[in-house]
């Protein structure tokens, strides 16, 4: 059964997002567009990657992304409904596990566990820069500057800010 | 309380830090955290007030990022948890949200108010697009770090085939790839 009121649906997806973001807020983003833009139509496919650049740009945890959709949707209520949402369930299981990891932390389950789930998470980060990419893809000249700027993010030790201070100004030119 | 060892050395006790402390460190994290606020964290953490020696730092950055949910966040319940218990965790908790919480939604009102403009629109549209490259960066620097053979290798491309290419929802993804992983880990060394 799910809820219908708009809090209680953000309330009702957040919380199971939150339990599966192995390997962080970013690696949902597939599952969040899936819930926000195909399921539930509370943004539209642009208006979700707009929310995602914003986010990015605003210094703090990637878990914004949630904050904004929750406030697009229900506005301020929204935005402490979803953000908690997301939140609760994983700090709540890393408050209890953190009480038991020092004794954990030299077990050979743990360094199995490590080993395994890593490579999870690389492969849902990458869909999830794959699925934005897609979202982003105007034309090819968008493809490129996100190639571009996975590039140059990997090869150097620039702040982040300054690829999305320069993407911002060639497209503000109309230069894309 | 007995002080905890880490590695060879001598790690400050729990309570160590106060409350006022606490929020003091992560407020000042949350406001520096542009574009990714982890390299933050360590700066403050262990660099600027050494709360945390490099050690134990990085056992605890191992669980946040093992465990699900926003990575920076479980490191602010932990920290909070190591030297004020769950007081500590809703103080950091509290510090690193609610600033970065404003900002969003204030540029997420502007984004309202402006969004439209054909200027605004040609900036966001290059801002989504670079953003989306980050985000690809990210993965790759995981790669580096955390896959060094065709198992690893296997893995990831099982998963992002699924959720990428098939959109498959991701909670079945997990439920099959997660033992698998654990399994192939069991039988391959690397």
């Amino acid at each position: 059964m799910k809820p219908t009121s708009p809090l209680g649906s953000l309330a009702y997806h957040f919380v199971l997002l939150s339990l599966l973001a192995v390997g962080g807020a970013n690696a949902v983003i597939p599952e969040l567009h899936r819930v926000a833009v195909e399921q539930n139509h509370w943004v539209s496919n642009s208006q979700f990657v707009d929310l995602f650049a914003i986010a990015q740009a605003v210094p703090g945890p990637n878990v914004l992304i949630v904050t904004l959709i929750g406030w697009h949707v229900a506005g301020v209520p929204g935005a402490f409904v979803a953000t908690a949402a997301m939140c609760a369930p994983s700090c709540l299981l890393t408050y209890g596990v953190h009480r038991a990891w020092h004794r954990f932390y030299q077990s050979p389950v743990r360094l199995l566990l490590q080993r395994a789930l890593v490579p999870v998470a690389v492969g849902l980060v990458l869909a999830s820069g794959f699925v934005l990419t897609q979202a982003a893809a105007l034309d090819w000249n968008y493809v490129t500057i996100s190639l571009v700027t996975a590039l140059v993010a990997f090869g150097t030790k620039w702040n982040p800010l300054w690829l999305l201070g320069a993407a911002a100004v060639l497209g503000a030119a109309g230069w894309l | 309380m007995a002080d905890i060892t880490v590695g060879d050395t001598t790690i400050s006790p729990a309570g160590a830090i106060s409350l006022r402390e606490l929020f003091a460190g992560f407020f000042q994290i949350a406001i520096s955290g542009f574009g990714g606020v982890l390299p933050w964290a360590r700066r403050m953490i262990v660099e600027q007030r050494a709360w945390l020696n490099d050690a134990e730092f990085n056992e605890m950055l191992s669980l946040c990022q093992l465990l699900p949910g926003p990575n920076v966040v479980n490191l602010a319940i932990c920290v909070g948890a190591r030297f004020q218990g769950w007081r500590g965790s809703l103080v950091t908790f509290g510090a690193l949200l609610v600033v970065p919480f404003c900002l969003v939604i204030g540029a997420g009102a502007l984004y309202v108010k402006y969004g439209d403009l054909t200027t605004v629109r040609g900036a966001m549209a290059g801002v989504s697009a670079a953003a989306a490259g980050l985000v690809i960066a990210m993965a790759a620097k995981m790669a580096r770090s955390g896959i060094d053979g065709l198992r690893g290798g296997f893995v990831a491309a099982a998963g992002f085939s699924a959720v990428a290419l098939l959109r498959w929802p991701i909670g079945w993804v997990l439920l099959g790839l997660i033992p698998a992983s654990l399994i192939l880990a069991r039988i391959f060394k690397k």
